[in-house]
């Protein structure tokens, strides 16, 4: 090879690099052979306690839900995990059909006529979301309610931080009692863009947005609604329903392992005439020279690889690997089986509320009817708390927003299908020992 | 007999082969839905009817119609494992199979990110180690893992300098300069973080106009953004007066480390004047790139924007223990919803550990030598781009095939998929007519990239004898050349609503 291209020696081809610090010294582990490599990562996941091993009652922005075997045997079939990004539509009909596939199901999930193939997670679909109204209304500020997720509200925060845009929060106060929002309307002004709520809230509450969506149009504004368990979309209302503008969900939930925090996907949908202000791949139907049916990426002319610094967003991959697993997922478990999963995690939060509103020291914060999450009011800080349930062998509950006035004595609980009841008492049980 | 005839597949489509059916036409009213267990606890509504949805239209169609469904899906893409895939500027090496196991380790793919610090020491203790191998193989002081691809990396980088100059009372920065061979996502990236770009022309060796570059030097740059090795396989040949002229005027310079695969141990990017890097795992790391993600891109940064960091970091406290940092009040904020593609970095850190330093510079050697071996091997029968010696990839151009025999480029790569290739990137960068750029990676073997060669020969005198076997192909895919123009004048992006268990073909 060396004489082909001319060279006596490889490292000739590095002529251009700099000669004084041309071959720096790495200060690596030295290099581990599969078996070595395979028994040391074995020996540091052993050192995590996974969600299989003590029951887990974490939510807030992610949930243990089952996933069918076949969906990860769907995604690990190489032929999509080491295939890239469609440029070549005749050799990549798997892909784009898929996506096109995925993009059906975002759209009767969410209730609306147009998505995309997915963004980074649900945290950065309102990012984006948020960027999208600022373009379609030629608006600048942006209401956020309160009650949508906190570190979802942080990612805004830095999606929109350059453009010094005004993010108006409604805080949401707990007085002792329950929780209380102060009304969103107050704070849509003329220069307001869009205002986003979470449905079910952070806090597990489903809420009611009948007249929303007509208020916030009156002002001139978007409506823009998001899910973090989008479980939930299999019994409730959709964002489409309520009059969303633009809907956004975290897609975990759907048949994707927790894995710490992911990679998982961004579900983004849209009312069809805002399409070429949404950002990300689109995969479109078309027909080959022979009239046969295809698919190909289309409306490229809103992406970073064509318009360059006019795009819409700076987003070049999407998440289809985990679309696809989506896309599995609500193929294998259908209308009456994604129904099932709802009404199981919403039973199971019921059964716990009621066993734990009964106990001395506790109070359940989230207003009724929650899905299957909500804050209760504990007797020790929330980290505290964690820690009792710890000792419990109970992976239970997020201490989510303990920094702040009013929250430090809370814990969130979160509920689904693979929490027995045997779970739930065992939960209760612990909860009671350290009130007492 | 060639190598080209050796490796040409054709093997049509038998005949009367079929469209795989959308899911909404396979679905099947009442077809078995996955089962979970009986209800446990009493059963619950609690919520009234306006606030349920009243249809769910989603496909019905049981366990075994939807695997074979995929299957057949999945047979319709090329990919690593079943084709060479030289698309440059992507790094499609081959993903080893270890690091799959790994990331389905239920330690590493069934732990919450909100779970009690005590409960993930491991997860913690990868991404800690992880955060200093990234730095150390950079030349950078520290890193985040957080951003979930190498364009949120870009805005992280963007947001941090952003951070630096306001924290300096630097207020008025608003350029950032962009050479015209960059990627999309640079240019993309700095008006999202909300600068002006500033476009730089490469010079007639293809490295940046560095006059051109001084000429917009002045106390409003923020920085400039620089691929190196850029997109058209080169190292930058001044790259430390590059760097060292926009320190002068204060700017800062990003490094797109879209190109890192050369590089590694090769030479420390911080220590040419980088201020910050990005770094795709899918790309240099061999993960997965799954259809088009995820991705994981990483952002190790100099001590001097350390500060600005993306909270939260993973620290090891006094006692050895391993933590979420909160606590940076300078930090930028958060990107993602939590911690990163946790499930990518196991996977690249399974990967690094496995090659060592030495091991991560033999892999950036090969990676050139074949780059170059293949340069050698095509440079006659195609045009170059610039004629040095490259590194991890190369341009060439279809600008003789263009010209003497109306073939386009396009109709190149249509070609290679007749013989089982999938093509290299196409017309980008920008600024090479009928741009042909053409990454193998160390992976391949001499052979296969002889393989290739040869049908890149074989193409090239088919443009000259028969050109429209060429401009008519492919012959042998599931689909021909699809028309792309109506897709996009009358789009349809989803199925027709409710209409389950009917074809509309």
């Amino acid at each position: 090879m060396l004489g082909t291209i001319g060279i006596e020696r490889v490292d000739e081809l590095f002529a251009d690099v700099p000669a004084d610090v041309r071959y720096p010294d790495l200060h690596l582990p030295p290099a581990l052979a599969e078996m070595e490599a395979s028994k040391h990562l074995a020996s540091l996941a052993a050192q995590n306690i996974s969600v299989r091993e003590w029951p887990c009652f974490i939510g807030g922005g992610a949930y243990n839900h089952y996933a069918p075997s076949a969906v990860g045997h769907i995604m690990g079939q190489p032929q999509f995990y080491t295939a890239y990004t469609p440029y070549q539509p005749e050799v990549s009909q798997g892909t784009l059909q898929a996506s096109f596939e995925f993009q059906s199901l975002v759209c009767d999930l969410l209730g609306l006529d147009v998505a995309n193939d997915s963004v980074y997670d649900g945290a950065s679909a309102v990012g984006e979301a948020v960027l999208m109204a600022q373009r379609l209304t030629r608006r600048e500020r942006v209401v956020l309610a309160g009650s949508v997720h906190p570190q979802w509200r942080q990612v805004v925060q830095s999606y929109v931080a350059a453009r010094d845009v005004a993010v108006a929060t409604a805080n949401v106060r707990n007085d002792g009692e329950t929780l209380s929002e102060p009304r969103l309307l107050d704070l849509v002004d003329e220069h307001t863009a869009c205002v986003v709520v979470q449905q079910p809230d952070v806090f597990g509450h489903v809420r009611d947005f009948n007249g929303l969506a007509d208020a916030v149009h009156e002002r001139g504004a978007l409506l823009i609604i998001t899910t973090a368990d989008a479980t939930s979309l299999g019994v409730l209302k959709t964002p489409g329903d309520w009059g969303a503008d633009i809907a956004t969900a975290e897609g975990q939930s759907l048949g994707l392992p927790l894995q710490f925090g992911g990679p998982w996907a961004g579900l983004m949908a849209c009312k069809p005439e805002y399409v070429r202000q949404l950002p990300g791949r689109i995969s479109g139907q078309t027909t080959d020279h022979e009239g046969r049916r295809g698919f190909v990426l289309t409306l490229q002319a809103r992406e970073q690889h064509i318009r360059r610094e006019k795009a819409t967003s700076n987003i070049c991959t999407s998440q289809t690997l985990l679309a696809i697993g989506i896309t599995a997922y609500l193929s294998l478990m259908g209308p009456s089986g994604l129904r099932e999963v709802a009404r199981q995690s919403h039973a199971k939060a019921v059964y716990a509320a009621d066993r734990i509103a009964a106990l001395d020291g506790y109070r359940i914060l989230t207003p009724r009817p929650f899905y299957n999450e909500f804050l209760i009011a504990t007797p020790l800080l929330g980290p505290a708390m964690r820690h009792h349930l710890v000792g419990s062998k109970i992976l239970g509950g997020v201490p989510f927003l303990h920094h702040e006035a009013g929250f430090e004595n809370t814990l969130l609980l979160a509920f689904t299908e693979q929490n027995t009841r045997a779970e739930i008492d065992l939960l209760v049980a612990a909860l009671a020992e350290v009130a007492a | 007999m060639t190598a080209a005839e050796r490796v040409a597949p054709a093997t049509p489509l038998a005949p009367g082969q079929k469209v795989e059916p959308l899911l909404s036409e396979l679905s099947r009213p009442g077809a078995p839905s996955h089962q979970l267990p009986a209800l446990d606890v009493p059963p619950a509504e609690d919520w009234s009817s306006q606030l349920l949805r009243t249809e769910l239209p989603l496909p019905e169609l049981g366990e075994l119609d939807t695997v074979r469904h995929f299957t057949h899906l999945a047979q319709r893409n090329f990919s690593i494992d079943s084709n060479f895939y030289p698309l440059g500027s992507c790094t499609m090496k081959y993903n080893p199979r270890v690091n799959e196991d790994v990331a389905r380790l239920p330690g590493i793919a069934h732990i919450h990110p909100l779970q009690p610090d005590e409960t993930v020491q491991g997860a913690l203790r990868i991404m800690f180690e992880m955060q200093q191998l990234l730095a150390d193989i950079t030349g950078f002081a520290a890193a985040t893992l957080q951003p979930a691809a190498g364009a949120q990396g870009e805005l992280a980088g963007m947001l941090m300098m952003r951070a630096y100059h306001l924290d300096r009372g630097d207020t008025h920065r608003r350029k950032v300069l962009v050479p015209d061979s960059a990627h999309g996502t640079n240019p993309a990236t700095a008006a999202m973080a909300g600068f002006v770009t500033v476009s730089i022309p490469s010079d007639g060796n293809g490295d940046i106009d560095l006059r051109k570059l001084e000429a917009e030097l002045d106390d409003t740059v923020v920085g400039l953004m620089l691929t190196n090795p850029n997109t058209l396989g080169l190292f930058e040949k001044q790259l430390r007066e590059v760097t060292a002229a926009v320190h002068r005027v204060g700017g800062l310079v990003y490094g797109d480390g879209a190109n890192l695969n050369a590089i590694l141990g090769v030479v420390k990017p911080a220590e040419m004047g980088f201020d910050c890097l990005h770094i795709n795992v899918h790309k240099t790391f061999s993960t997965p790139h799954g259809s088009g993600g995820p991705g994981a891109g990483p952002v190790v940064v100099s001590k001097a924007l350390e500060p600005f960091l993306p909270a939260p970091m993973v620290v090891q406290r006094a006692d050895g223990s391993f933590a979420l940092d909160f606590d940076r009040p300078k930090s930028i904020g958060r990107l993602k919803g939590f911690q990163g593609h946790f499930g990518i970095l196991a996977r690249g850190y399974t990967y690094i550990r496995m090659h060592g330093g030495e091991g991560l510079r033999r892999l950036s050697e090969t990676a050139v030598l074949n780059a170059n071996f293949l340069r050698a091997l095509l440079k006659d029968d195609y045009d170059l781009a610039y004629d040095r010696s490259c590194m991890h990839e190369f341009v060439l151009s279809g600008r003789r095939q263009k010209t003497a025999y109306g073939v386009r480029t396009l109709d190149i790569a249509k070609r290679l998929l007749d013989f089982g290739i999938h093509p290299p990137t196409i017309y980008f960068p920008l600024i090479v007519d009928e741009a042909i750029m053409i990454e193998p990676t160390e992976t391949e073997s001499r052979a296969t990239l002889e393989q290739f060669a040869a049908v890149m020969q074989q193409i090239a005198h088919e443009c000259a004898e028969t050109p429209d076997v060429v401009r008519e192909s492919p012959r042998f895919q599931v689909v021909g050349r699809l028309d792309e123009v109506t897709a996009a004048r009358k789009p349809i992006l989803r199925w027709p609503r409710g209409n389950f268990g009917q074809s509309v073909t």
